[in-house]
Protein backbone atom coordinates (compact mmCIF):
# COMPACT_ATOMS: atom_id res chain seq x y z
CA UNK A 1 0.00 0.00 0.00
CA UNK A 2 1.77 3.38 -1.00
CA UNK A 3 1.43 6.52 1.09
CA UNK A 4 -0.40 9.54 -0.06
CA UNK A 5 2.40 11.46 -2.27
CA UNK A 6 2.63 14.74 -4.59
CA UNK A 7 4.45 16.95 -6.21
CA UNK A 8 6.28 20.38 -4.31
CA UNK A 9 8.66 22.75 -5.15
CA UNK A 10 11.63 22.59 -3.02
CA UNK A 11 12.57 26.02 -3.25
CA UNK A 12 8.88 27.86 -3.13
CA UNK A 13 6.94 25.32 -1.79
CA UNK A 14 3.75 24.84 -4.13
CA UNK A 15 2.34 21.99 -4.78
CA UNK A 16 1.43 20.77 -8.04
CA UNK A 17 -0.29 17.39 -7.48
CA UNK A 18 0.26 14.09 -9.48
CA UNK A 19 1.34 15.06 -13.06
CA UNK A 20 4.37 14.60 -15.51
CA UNK A 21 6.17 17.41 -14.84
CA UNK A 22 9.60 18.95 -13.12
CA UNK A 23 9.77 21.90 -13.02
CA UNK A 24 7.66 24.14 -10.84
CA UNK A 25 6.05 26.92 -13.26
CA UNK A 26 6.14 29.81 -10.94
CA UNK A 27 9.09 29.71 -9.70
CA UNK A 28 10.97 27.80 -12.03
CA UNK A 29 13.03 25.37 -9.34
CA UNK A 30 13.02 21.83 -8.92
CA UNK A 31 9.95 19.39 -8.00
CA UNK A 32 10.27 16.98 -5.30
CA UNK A 33 7.85 14.45 -4.19
CA UNK A 34 6.47 14.39 -0.98
CA UNK A 35 4.38 11.92 1.43
CA UNK A 36 1.87 11.99 4.33
CA UNK A 37 4.85 10.84 6.96
CA UNK A 38 1.56 10.76 9.38
CA UNK A 39 0.09 7.97 7.30
CA UNK A 40 3.32 6.28 6.75
CA UNK A 41 4.00 5.40 10.60
CA UNK A 42 1.12 2.87 10.41
CA UNK A 43 2.46 1.64 7.17
CA UNK A 44 6.00 1.91 6.74
CA UNK A 45 7.52 -0.53 9.54
CA UNK A 46 10.29 -2.70 10.25
CA UNK A 47 7.61 -5.67 10.92
CA UNK A 48 5.65 -4.82 7.21
CA UNK A 49 8.96 -4.22 5.35
CA UNK A 50 10.36 -7.64 6.46
CA UNK A 51 7.48 -9.67 5.87
CA UNK A 52 7.55 -8.70 2.19
CA UNK A 53 9.57 -10.11 -0.72
CA UNK A 54 13.39 -9.43 -1.03
CA UNK A 55 13.27 -6.57 -3.76
CA UNK A 56 12.95 -3.05 -3.20
CA UNK A 57 8.69 -2.88 -3.64
CA UNK A 58 9.30 -3.66 -0.07
CA UNK A 59 9.60 -0.22 0.45
CA UNK A 60 6.83 0.55 -1.43
CA UNK A 61 4.88 2.86 1.15
CA UNK A 62 7.38 5.71 0.70
CA UNK A 63 7.71 5.07 -3.19
CA UNK A 64 5.21 7.23 -5.35
CA UNK A 65 3.38 4.36 -6.97
CA UNK A 66 -0.31 4.17 -7.81
CA UNK A 67 -2.20 2.09 -5.45
CA UNK A 68 -3.52 -0.06 -7.68
CA UNK A 69 0.12 -0.42 -9.13
CA UNK A 70 1.46 -4.08 -10.10
CA UNK A 71 5.42 -4.39 -10.34
CA UNK A 72 5.95 -6.92 -13.30
CA UNK A 73 9.80 -7.09 -12.19
CA UNK A 74 11.72 -8.33 -8.53
CA UNK A 75 14.00 -5.11 -9.02
CA UNK A 76 16.35 -4.15 -6.49
CA UNK A 77 17.47 -5.63 -2.94
CA UNK A 78 21.54 -6.35 -4.01
CA UNK A 79 23.85 -7.81 -1.75
CA UNK A 80 24.97 -5.88 0.98
CA UNK A 81 28.33 -7.64 2.42
CA UNK A 82 31.61 -6.73 4.01
CA UNK A 83 34.73 -6.85 2.53
CA UNK A 84 38.13 -7.38 4.58
CA UNK A 85 40.19 -7.90 1.93
CA UNK A 86 39.46 -4.99 -0.28
CA UNK A 87 39.67 -2.92 3.00
CA UNK A 88 42.91 -4.42 4.07
CA UNK A 89 44.27 -3.34 1.26
CA UNK A 90 43.13 0.62 1.43
CA UNK A 91 43.35 1.02 5.14
CA UNK A 92 39.93 0.78 6.37
CA UNK A 93 38.88 -2.23 9.18
CA UNK A 94 34.97 -1.89 8.84
CA UNK A 95 33.54 -1.54 5.32
CA UNK A 96 31.03 -2.57 3.00
CA UNK A 97 30.13 -2.72 0.00
CA UNK A 98 26.19 -2.50 -1.34
CA UNK A 99 27.19 -4.22 -4.65
CA UNK A 100 24.13 -2.83 -8.01
CA UNK A 101 26.62 -4.39 -10.31
CA UNK A 102 24.07 -7.24 -9.80
CA UNK A 103 20.17 -5.27 -10.00
CA UNK A 104 18.23 -6.59 -12.08
CA UNK A 105 16.81 -6.38 -14.85
CA UNK A 106 20.05 -5.06 -16.22
CA UNK A 107 23.02 -4.84 -14.01
CA UNK A 108 22.86 -1.01 -12.69
CA UNK A 109 21.17 1.09 -9.90
CA UNK A 110 19.09 2.64 -12.96
CA UNK A 111 16.94 -0.23 -12.70
CA UNK A 112 15.87 0.91 -9.55
CA UNK A 113 14.67 4.57 -10.87
CA UNK A 114 13.54 3.16 -14.26
CA UNK A 115 10.59 0.54 -12.20
CA UNK A 116 9.16 3.47 -10.57
CA UNK A 117 9.41 6.29 -13.66
CA UNK A 118 7.42 3.53 -15.59
CA UNK A 119 5.15 2.93 -12.90
CA UNK A 120 4.34 6.95 -13.30
CA UNK A 121 4.80 6.59 -17.26
CA UNK A 122 1.61 3.67 -17.25
CA UNK A 123 -0.32 6.14 -14.48
CA UNK A 124 0.04 9.10 -17.27
CA UNK A 125 -1.15 7.21 -19.99
CA UNK A 126 2.02 7.08 -21.92
CA UNK A 127 2.86 4.56 -24.63
CA UNK A 128 5.96 6.01 -25.37
CA UNK A 129 9.13 6.03 -22.59
CA UNK A 130 12.24 8.22 -23.37
CA UNK A 131 15.48 9.24 -21.87
CA UNK A 132 18.97 10.77 -22.19
CA UNK A 133 21.22 8.37 -20.78
CA UNK A 134 25.23 7.99 -20.54
CA UNK A 135 24.43 3.80 -20.91
CA UNK A 136 22.68 2.33 -17.66
CA UNK A 137 19.74 4.31 -17.84
CA UNK A 138 19.59 3.62 -21.79
CA UNK A 139 20.06 -0.49 -21.24
CA UNK A 140 16.93 -0.24 -18.25
CA UNK A 141 14.58 1.92 -20.24
CA UNK A 142 15.05 0.28 -22.41
CA UNK A 143 14.48 -3.57 -21.36
CA UNK A 144 11.59 -2.39 -19.03
CA UNK A 145 9.65 -0.73 -21.51
CA UNK A 146 9.74 -4.18 -23.43
CA UNK A 147 8.48 -5.90 -20.32
CA UNK A 148 5.75 -3.70 -19.34
CA UNK A 149 4.94 -3.14 -23.25
CA UNK A 150 5.80 0.70 -24.07
CA UNK A 151 7.51 1.67 -26.91
CA UNK A 152 10.93 3.57 -26.56
CA UNK A 153 12.81 6.13 -27.29
CA UNK A 154 16.57 6.00 -26.20
CA UNK A 155 19.02 9.40 -26.93
CA UNK A 156 22.86 8.90 -25.92
CA UNK A 157 26.10 10.55 -26.77
CA UNK A 158 27.08 8.70 -30.02
CA UNK A 159 30.48 7.72 -28.09
CA UNK A 160 28.90 5.56 -25.66
CA UNK A 161 30.85 1.73 -25.07
CA UNK A 162 29.62 -0.40 -27.53
CA UNK A 163 28.14 -2.78 -25.25
CA UNK A 164 25.77 -0.14 -23.35
CA UNK A 165 24.92 0.90 -27.13
CA UNK A 166 23.91 -3.21 -27.71
CA UNK A 167 21.98 -3.55 -24.22
CA UNK A 168 20.13 -1.10 -25.71
CA UNK A 169 19.05 -1.85 -28.99
CA UNK A 170 18.60 -6.06 -27.89
CA UNK A 171 15.50 -4.73 -26.56
CA UNK A 172 13.97 -3.03 -29.60
CA UNK A 173 14.17 0.38 -28.31
CA UNK A 174 14.55 3.24 -30.90
CA UNK A 175 18.15 4.23 -30.23
CA UNK A 176 19.22 7.99 -31.27
CA UNK A 177 22.85 8.22 -30.87
CA UNK A 178 23.80 12.53 -31.02
CA UNK A 179 27.29 13.63 -31.94
CA UNK A 180 27.79 15.57 -28.60
CA UNK A 181 28.16 15.00 -25.10
CA UNK A 182 25.51 13.80 -22.45
CA UNK A 183 24.93 17.39 -21.47
CA UNK A 184 24.01 18.38 -25.56
CA UNK A 185 21.80 15.14 -25.57
CA UNK A 186 20.16 16.39 -22.31
CA UNK A 187 19.49 19.72 -23.23
CA UNK A 188 18.39 18.44 -26.41
CA UNK A 189 16.13 16.16 -24.29
CA UNK A 190 14.15 18.76 -22.79
CA UNK A 191 13.44 20.62 -26.14
CA UNK A 192 12.16 17.14 -27.45
CA UNK A 193 10.08 16.75 -24.21
CA UNK A 194 8.57 20.29 -24.91
CA UNK A 195 7.08 18.76 -28.54
CA UNK A 196 6.51 15.26 -27.74
CA UNK A 197 3.56 13.96 -25.37
CA UNK A 198 6.21 11.07 -24.22
CA UNK A 199 6.82 9.81 -20.72
CA UNK A 200 11.01 11.00 -20.50
CA UNK A 201 11.90 9.35 -17.21
CA UNK A 202 14.51 11.79 -16.53
CA UNK A 203 12.82 14.62 -17.87
CA UNK A 204 8.89 15.33 -17.13
CA UNK A 205 9.00 12.13 -14.97
CA UNK A 206 12.08 12.84 -13.07
CA UNK A 207 10.72 13.96 -9.93
CA UNK A 208 8.84 10.33 -9.60
CA UNK A 209 11.82 8.79 -10.95
CA UNK A 210 14.42 10.22 -8.84
CA UNK A 211 12.35 9.02 -5.88
CA UNK A 212 13.40 5.45 -6.88
CA UNK A 213 16.98 5.38 -5.38
CA UNK A 214 16.00 5.94 -2.01
CA UNK A 215 15.85 2.14 -1.92
CA UNK A 216 19.45 1.84 -2.35
CA UNK A 217 19.04 3.78 1.30
CA UNK A 218 16.47 1.67 2.53
CA UNK A 219 18.45 -1.42 1.94
CA UNK A 220 21.40 -0.22 3.33
CA UNK A 221 20.17 0.24 6.84
CA UNK A 222 17.97 -2.89 6.71
CA UNK A 223 20.60 -4.90 5.50
CA UNK A 224 22.98 -3.55 8.53
CA UNK A 225 20.67 -4.79 10.97
CA UNK A 226 18.15 -1.76 10.94
CA UNK A 227 20.99 1.00 11.62
CA UNK A 228 22.87 3.50 9.48
CA UNK A 229 26.15 3.43 8.73
CA UNK A 230 29.06 6.17 9.98
CA UNK A 231 30.17 6.48 5.98
CA UNK A 232 28.69 6.58 2.68
CA UNK A 233 30.88 6.64 -0.55
CA UNK A 234 28.78 7.01 -3.66
CA UNK A 235 29.59 8.39 -7.29
CA UNK A 236 28.26 11.26 -8.79
CA UNK A 237 27.09 12.12 -12.37
CA UNK A 238 24.15 14.26 -12.18
CA UNK A 239 24.21 14.27 -8.39
CA UNK A 240 20.60 12.80 -7.68
CA UNK A 241 21.46 9.65 -6.12
CA UNK A 242 24.04 10.89 -3.09
CA UNK A 243 21.14 13.10 -2.11
CA UNK A 244 18.24 10.55 -2.32
CA UNK A 245 20.39 8.29 0.02
CA UNK A 246 20.15 10.74 2.61
CA UNK A 247 16.87 11.42 2.11
CA UNK A 248 15.95 7.00 2.56
CA UNK A 249 18.23 7.96 5.59
CA UNK A 250 16.45 10.96 6.85
CA UNK A 251 13.18 9.30 6.05
CA UNK A 252 14.39 6.51 8.50
CA UNK A 253 15.12 8.30 11.50
CA UNK A 254 11.77 10.27 11.13
CA UNK A 255 9.65 7.19 11.23
CA UNK A 256 11.68 5.40 13.91
CA UNK A 257 12.97 2.61 12.11
CA UNK A 258 16.36 3.69 13.10
CA UNK A 259 18.37 5.74 16.25
CA UNK A 260 18.77 9.31 14.45
CA UNK A 261 22.51 9.27 13.63
CA UNK A 262 24.54 11.63 11.61
CA UNK A 263 26.29 10.19 8.58
CA UNK A 264 28.68 11.24 6.19
CA UNK A 265 28.39 11.01 2.71
CA UNK A 266 31.31 11.12 0.34
CA UNK A 267 30.96 12.16 -3.01
CA UNK A 268 33.12 10.29 -5.77
CA UNK A 269 33.73 11.70 -9.25
CA UNK A 270 36.52 11.03 -12.10
CA UNK A 271 38.53 13.89 -12.38
CA UNK A 272 38.18 14.47 -15.85
CA UNK A 273 34.48 15.25 -14.78
CA UNK A 274 34.61 16.65 -11.78
CA UNK A 275 32.49 19.74 -11.29
CA UNK A 276 30.86 18.73 -7.99
CA UNK A 277 34.06 17.31 -6.45
CA UNK A 278 35.96 20.57 -7.26
CA UNK A 279 33.22 22.66 -6.11
CA UNK A 280 33.39 21.02 -2.81
CA UNK A 281 37.01 21.13 -2.21
CA UNK A 282 37.17 24.78 -3.20
CA UNK A 283 33.84 25.46 -0.69
CA UNK A 284 31.57 26.68 -3.45
CA UNK A 285 28.11 26.31 -3.12
CA UNK A 286 27.49 26.51 -7.03
CA UNK A 287 29.18 24.02 -9.35
CA UNK A 288 31.13 25.47 -12.89
CA UNK A 289 30.43 23.53 -15.62
CA UNK A 290 33.05 21.61 -17.64
CA UNK A 291 34.04 19.44 -20.35
CA UNK A 292 33.93 16.03 -19.56
CA UNK A 293 37.04 13.62 -20.64
CA UNK A 294 36.97 10.43 -18.97
CA UNK A 295 36.83 7.05 -19.20
CA UNK A 296 34.17 6.97 -16.55
CA UNK A 297 31.48 7.79 -19.49
CA UNK A 298 28.31 7.09 -17.21
CA UNK A 299 30.13 10.03 -14.97
CA UNK A 300 30.75 12.40 -17.80
CA UNK A 301 27.76 14.83 -16.82
CA UNK A 302 29.79 18.32 -16.67
CA UNK A 303 26.60 20.71 -15.91
CA UNK A 304 25.08 18.43 -13.08
CA UNK A 305 21.34 19.40 -12.49
CA UNK A 306 21.84 17.96 -8.91
CA UNK A 307 25.44 19.65 -8.09
CA UNK A 308 23.60 22.03 -5.60
CA UNK A 309 22.14 19.68 -3.88
CA UNK A 310 24.87 17.30 -3.25
CA UNK A 311 27.27 19.65 -2.90
CA UNK A 312 24.87 20.87 0.22
CA UNK A 313 24.22 16.91 1.23
CA UNK A 314 27.87 16.41 1.59
CA UNK A 315 29.10 19.46 3.38
CA UNK A 316 26.27 19.52 5.72
CA UNK A 317 27.02 15.89 6.65
CA UNK A 318 30.72 16.94 7.43
CA UNK A 319 31.64 14.77 4.80
CA UNK A 320 34.10 15.18 1.67
CA UNK A 321 33.78 15.04 -2.03
CA UNK A 322 37.43 13.77 -4.08
CA UNK A 323 37.98 12.69 -7.91
CA UNK A 324 40.46 10.11 -9.17
CA UNK A 325 42.70 10.08 -12.74
CA UNK A 326 41.22 7.38 -15.59
CA UNK A 327 44.88 4.83 -14.46
CA UNK A 328 43.55 5.09 -10.69
CA UNK A 329 40.03 4.10 -11.80
CA UNK A 330 41.37 1.07 -13.81
CA UNK A 331 43.32 0.25 -10.98
CA UNK A 332 40.18 0.11 -8.62
CA UNK A 333 38.58 -2.17 -11.05
CA UNK A 334 40.94 -4.51 -10.64
CA UNK A 335 41.62 -4.17 -7.22
CA UNK A 336 37.72 -4.67 -5.89
CA UNK A 337 37.53 -7.69 -9.02
CA UNK A 338 40.71 -9.65 -7.03
CA UNK A 339 40.47 -8.83 -3.90
CA UNK A 340 36.55 -9.32 -3.56
CA UNK A 341 35.37 -10.82 -6.83
CA UNK A 342 33.02 -7.96 -8.14
CA UNK A 343 33.60 -6.75 -11.58
CA UNK A 344 32.36 -3.09 -11.52
CA UNK A 345 32.38 -0.84 -14.29
CA UNK A 346 34.40 2.07 -14.06
CA UNK A 347 31.77 4.15 -12.04
CA UNK A 348 32.60 1.53 -9.56
CA UNK A 349 36.73 2.00 -9.89
CA UNK A 350 35.60 5.80 -8.91
CA UNK A 351 34.15 4.48 -5.76
CA UNK A 352 36.73 2.29 -4.87
CA UNK A 353 39.59 4.48 -6.00
CA UNK A 354 37.74 7.75 -4.22
CA UNK A 355 37.45 5.78 -1.14
CA UNK A 356 40.99 4.82 -1.29
CA UNK A 357 41.79 8.41 -0.93
CA UNK A 358 39.81 9.33 1.56
CA UNK A 359 41.47 6.36 4.19
CA UNK A 360 44.86 7.99 2.76
CA UNK A 361 43.92 11.68 3.42
CA UNK A 362 42.42 10.44 6.95
CA UNK A 363 39.06 11.24 6.44
CA UNK A 364 37.69 7.97 7.06
CA UNK A 365 38.74 6.28 9.75
CA UNK A 366 39.63 3.40 9.39
CA UNK A 367 37.70 1.57 12.46
CA UNK A 368 34.03 3.28 11.24
CA UNK A 369 31.23 1.53 9.43
CA UNK A 370 31.92 2.78 5.88
CA UNK A 371 29.61 1.74 2.73
CA UNK A 372 30.66 1.83 -0.67
CA UNK A 373 27.94 2.34 -3.23
CA UNK A 374 29.21 -0.01 -6.75
CA UNK A 375 26.45 1.42 -9.07
CA UNK A 376 27.20 -0.72 -12.30
CA UNK A 377 28.94 -4.12 -13.96
CA UNK A 378 32.19 -4.02 -15.60
CA UNK A 379 30.96 -6.64 -18.08
CA UNK A 380 29.19 -3.31 -19.72
CA UNK A 381 32.89 -1.44 -19.65
CA UNK A 382 35.31 -3.91 -20.96
CA UNK A 383 37.15 -1.38 -23.40
CA UNK A 384 38.78 0.32 -19.87
CA UNK A 385 40.67 -2.72 -19.63
CA UNK A 386 41.68 -2.84 -22.94
CA UNK A 387 45.66 -3.71 -23.03
CA UNK A 388 45.61 -4.92 -19.44
CA UNK A 389 45.44 -8.78 -20.19
CA UNK A 390 47.00 -10.77 -22.75
CA UNK A 391 45.69 -13.80 -23.70
CA UNK A 392 48.06 -16.45 -23.37
CA UNK A 393 49.43 -19.07 -26.19
CA UNK A 394 47.46 -22.16 -26.09
CA UNK A 395 49.15 -25.14 -25.19
CA UNK A 396 48.28 -29.15 -26.84
CA UNK A 397 45.70 -30.96 -24.78
CA UNK A 398 48.86 -32.85 -23.12
CA UNK A 399 49.44 -33.25 -19.45
CA UNK A 400 52.81 -33.02 -20.07
CA UNK A 401 52.76 -29.70 -22.57
CA UNK A 402 50.94 -28.20 -18.95
CA UNK A 403 53.50 -29.60 -16.73
CA UNK A 404 56.29 -27.62 -18.80
CA UNK A 405 53.60 -24.61 -19.10
CA UNK A 406 53.21 -24.56 -15.81
CA UNK A 407 57.04 -24.53 -14.68
CA UNK A 408 57.76 -21.60 -16.66
CA UNK A 409 54.89 -20.12 -15.11
CA UNK A 410 56.43 -20.70 -12.04
CA UNK A 411 60.11 -19.90 -12.91
CA UNK A 412 59.24 -16.53 -15.04
CA UNK A 413 58.88 -14.23 -11.73
CA UNK A 414 61.60 -16.13 -10.31
CA UNK A 415 64.28 -15.87 -12.65
CA UNK A 416 62.95 -11.75 -12.99
CA UNK A 417 63.94 -12.00 -9.24
CA UNK A 418 67.55 -13.05 -10.03
CA UNK B 1 21.59 42.88 -35.35
CA UNK B 2 19.32 40.53 -34.42
CA UNK B 3 18.74 37.53 -32.48
CA UNK B 4 16.55 34.47 -31.90
CA UNK B 5 15.50 33.16 -28.26
CA UNK B 6 13.22 30.13 -27.64
CA UNK B 7 11.05 30.45 -24.34
CA UNK B 8 10.64 26.72 -22.99
CA UNK B 9 7.11 25.81 -22.36
CA UNK B 10 7.76 26.01 -18.83
CA UNK B 11 8.16 30.22 -18.76
CA UNK B 12 5.67 30.28 -21.47
CA UNK B 13 2.80 30.89 -18.70
CA UNK B 14 4.29 34.29 -18.30
CA UNK B 15 4.78 35.17 -22.35
CA UNK B 16 1.16 34.69 -22.94
CA UNK B 17 1.95 31.69 -24.69
CA UNK B 18 5.06 33.35 -26.66
CA UNK B 19 7.44 30.43 -27.73
CA UNK B 20 9.60 32.69 -29.54
CA UNK B 21 11.18 36.01 -29.81
CA UNK B 22 13.33 38.00 -31.64
CA UNK B 23 15.53 40.88 -30.42
CA UNK B 24 18.63 42.89 -30.95
CA UNK B 25 20.34 42.66 -27.39
CA UNK B 26 23.87 42.88 -27.44
CA UNK B 27 24.85 40.39 -24.34
CA UNK B 28 22.73 38.32 -21.92
CA UNK B 29 22.45 41.26 -19.23
CA UNK B 30 20.44 43.21 -21.94
CA UNK B 31 18.66 40.23 -23.16
CA UNK B 32 16.95 39.60 -19.68
CA UNK B 33 15.96 43.77 -19.40
CA UNK B 34 14.44 43.33 -23.39
CA UNK B 35 12.86 40.18 -21.86
CA UNK B 36 11.60 41.72 -18.45
CA UNK B 37 10.26 44.87 -20.36
CA UNK B 38 8.40 42.94 -23.24
CA UNK B 39 6.89 40.37 -20.31
CA UNK B 40 7.12 41.95 -16.72
CA UNK B 41 6.04 38.52 -14.81
CA UNK B 42 8.86 36.43 -16.70
CA UNK B 43 11.73 38.83 -15.26
CA UNK B 44 11.94 37.26 -11.94
CA UNK B 45 12.51 33.91 -12.79
CA UNK B 46 15.02 35.06 -15.02
CA UNK B 47 17.38 36.58 -12.76
CA UNK B 48 17.42 36.58 -8.64
CA UNK B 49 17.61 39.45 -6.75
CA UNK B 50 20.96 40.25 -6.70
CA UNK B 51 20.86 39.95 -10.73
CA UNK B 52 22.68 36.57 -11.19
CA UNK B 53 21.24 34.38 -13.38
CA UNK B 54 19.27 31.74 -11.95
CA UNK B 55 20.36 29.13 -10.72
CA UNK B 56 18.14 26.26 -12.76
CA UNK B 57 18.14 28.24 -15.42
CA UNK B 58 20.54 27.10 -18.13
CA UNK B 59 21.55 29.35 -21.34
CA UNK B 60 23.03 28.40 -24.81
CA UNK B 61 23.89 30.27 -27.78
CA UNK B 62 23.30 28.19 -30.83
CA UNK B 63 23.73 24.63 -28.72
CA UNK B 64 26.55 25.59 -26.32
CA UNK B 65 26.29 26.50 -22.61
CA UNK B 66 26.69 30.50 -22.17
CA UNK B 67 29.35 29.75 -19.43
CA UNK B 68 31.69 28.16 -21.85
CA UNK B 69 31.34 31.32 -24.18
CA UNK B 70 32.35 33.96 -21.14
CA UNK B 71 28.63 34.11 -19.99
CA UNK B 72 27.93 37.90 -19.09
CA UNK B 73 30.71 38.82 -20.86
CA UNK B 74 29.56 37.45 -24.14
CA UNK B 75 28.81 39.57 -26.87
CA UNK B 76 25.53 38.39 -29.01
CA UNK B 77 26.41 37.44 -32.50
CA UNK B 78 24.12 38.47 -35.83
CA UNK B 79 21.33 35.40 -35.88
CA UNK B 80 22.57 33.59 -32.75
CA UNK B 81 20.06 31.51 -31.40
CA UNK B 82 19.28 31.37 -27.59
CA UNK B 83 18.32 28.50 -25.47
CA UNK B 84 16.43 29.13 -22.04
CA UNK B 85 16.06 25.33 -20.63
CA UNK B 86 15.23 24.99 -17.88
CA UNK B 87 17.54 22.62 -15.47
CA UNK B 88 15.79 19.22 -14.66
CA UNK B 89 17.43 18.31 -10.92
CA UNK B 90 15.49 15.44 -8.90
CA UNK B 91 17.62 15.13 -5.90
CA UNK B 92 16.78 16.13 -2.87
CA UNK B 93 17.82 18.15 0.24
Amino acid sequence: MSTAYELRCRECGKTWGNQPKSICEDCFSPLEVTYDYDAARATFTREAISAAPANMWRYRALLPLPDSYQPSLPVGFTPLFSAPRLANEIGATNLFIKNDAVCLPTLSFKDRVVAVALANAREFGFDTVSCSSTGNLANSVAAQAARNGFKSWIFIPADLEAAKILNTQVYGAKLVRISGSYDQVNRLCSQIADEHNWGFVNVNLRPYYAEGSKTVGFEIAEQLGWRLPDNLVCPMAGGSLITKIRKAFDELIKLGLVEDKSVKFFGAQATGCSPISTAVKAGQKEIEPQRPSTIARSLAIGNPADGHYAIKAITNSGGWSEDVSDPEIVDAIQLVAETEGIFTETAGGVTVGTARKLYAQGRISPNETTVLCITGNGLKTTDALAGQYEAEAPIPPKFAAFEQFLQESLEIPAAVEV
Amino acid sequence: MSIKVQIPSALRRHTEGVASVDCSASNLDQLFSTLNEKFPALGPHLRDDAGQVRRFLNVYVNEEDIRFLGGNSYSFQDGDEVLLVPSIAGGSE
